[in-house]
């Protein structure tokens, strides 16, 4: 069973990513969707990527939800600070330095995908050995706000799924 | 349009709705590329394009299609998906290049390097 | 009805990408530096992945769907290329 199917989840995201494509669940589509979905896993599985499988199913869709809203909530932020113009924006964007606790890669992969696609942050860096990651954010008011929204919004709740 | 014409009102209306607006963040977007004062607050703008720009236009087509076809089209989900997870990895590419550059300048407006302690003999592998 | 609708909002929609691309390709031209051409050149191919989908919906055929992922496709590997040769840093600019 491990053998065959090291990877379930990437091969059912492959399957469905087949028949999306084809627009079809006849038996056919299915039968070579499965083939390839199979044959997926396993090359995933000779690229031998790091242990660790998300738990909690309820809390990575509250997580998702989470996370469109916050998406709709900072592109009405950013689009009106573009539209304001760039004078009352003058100075107000920089880096910030946060140290983070989660050391699980999935996590980090995961919180720097949420940070980078939300409009008005970029994750721009991480130093594996002290843990800390750098983060540009477009409006820079408070930078202990910034640290505190990263680690209660997103890295706790990370770190209960993937750790 | 010859196609649309047996569209119901309230798709066309909600169609049109998520197309301007879809439409709309994406000038919006792309105007901040043209405002922003520096590199990396240009590399925020094109996240409104790729979120919800695109999302709302290709919930626009799906709609538009399911109920012209009266069928679920759902391929849309696929482009979705693929810029939901591609955008952060181009994006943050981009930036550390261009942190990278500007630390080899050594251009005051960037971070350090942070400073390391030298690795003690033997340690080295 | 809906057709008059949906005509007027799709063409609203399309002048706006299309002032939108106009936008990125100023940026393209101007630079000032290889990383803000590599940005607008991205938000080029996204902007043109949207427009693709808006036309998919003017003619009311599939086909744009197929090309507006393979434009996604392009961009996300031209501009992943175009970044690791900037991360090089020996573009002579």
């Amino acid at each position: 069973m491990t053998r065959l199917l090291p990877f379930p989840l990437v091969t059912l995201g492959l399957l469905i990513l087949w028949l999306l494509l084809n627009e079809s669940v006849s038996p056919g589509a299915i039968l070579l969707g499965s083939v390839l979905a199979l044959v997926g896993g396993g090359a995933l599985w000779l690229l031998a990527p790091p242990a660790g499988r998300p738990r909690r199913v309820l809390a990575i869709a509250r997580l998702l939800w989470d996370v469109l809203i916050e998406i709709i909530r900072s592109n009405n932020a950013v689009a009106t600070l573009i539209l304001r113009g760039p004078r009352s924006q003058a100075g107000r964007s920089g880096f910030v330095l946060i140290p983070l606790a989660m050391r699980s890669p999935y996590g980090l992969a995961a919180l720097a995908c949420i940070l980078t696609a939300t409009p008005g942050t970029v994750w721009v860096d991480y130093d594996a050995e002290d843990g800390t990651m750098l983060l540009h954010v477009l409006d820079l008011i408070d930078e202990e706000q910034w640290m505190r929204i990263v680690k209660d919004n997103w890295e706790r709740r990370l770190m209960e799924i993937f750790e | 349009m010859t196609h649309a014409v047996e569209l119901p009102l309230w798709a066309a209306i909600v169609v049109a709705c998520l197309l301007l607006l879809g439409a709309f963040l994406t000038l919006v977007g792309s105007i901040g590329l043209l405002r922003l004062r520096d590199f990396y607050a240009r590399v925020h703008a094109p996240t409104l394009a790729t979120t919800l720009g695109i999302g709302c236009v290709l919930l626009a087509s799906m709609l538009f299609f399911t109920v012209l076809q009266t069928r679920p089209v759902l391929h849309e989900v696929l482009i979705t998906a693929f810029m939901v997870l591609t955008t952060p990895v181009t994006l943050m590419l981009l930036t550390r290049a261009s942190l990278y550059r500007d630390r080899r300048e050594g251009s005051p407006d960037v971070p350090p390097i942070p400073a390391r302690p030298l690795p003690k003999d033997g340690a080295e592998r | 009805m809906s057709a008059a609708i949906l005509f007027w909002a799709v063409l609203v929609a399309q002048l706006l990408l299309a002032a939108a691309m106009c936008c990125a390709v100023v940026r393209l031209l101007q630079g000032p530096r290889a990383q803000d051409r590599v940005l607008a050149l991205d938000t080029l191919y996204v902007n043109a992945a949207i427009l693709l989908l808006v036309f998919g919906i003017r003619t009311g055929s599939p086909l744009y769907f197929e090309a507006a992922l393979l434009i996604s496709l392009l961009g996300f590997v031209a501009t992943a290329a175009l970044a690791k040769f900037l991360l090089r840093g020996e573009v002579i600019e």
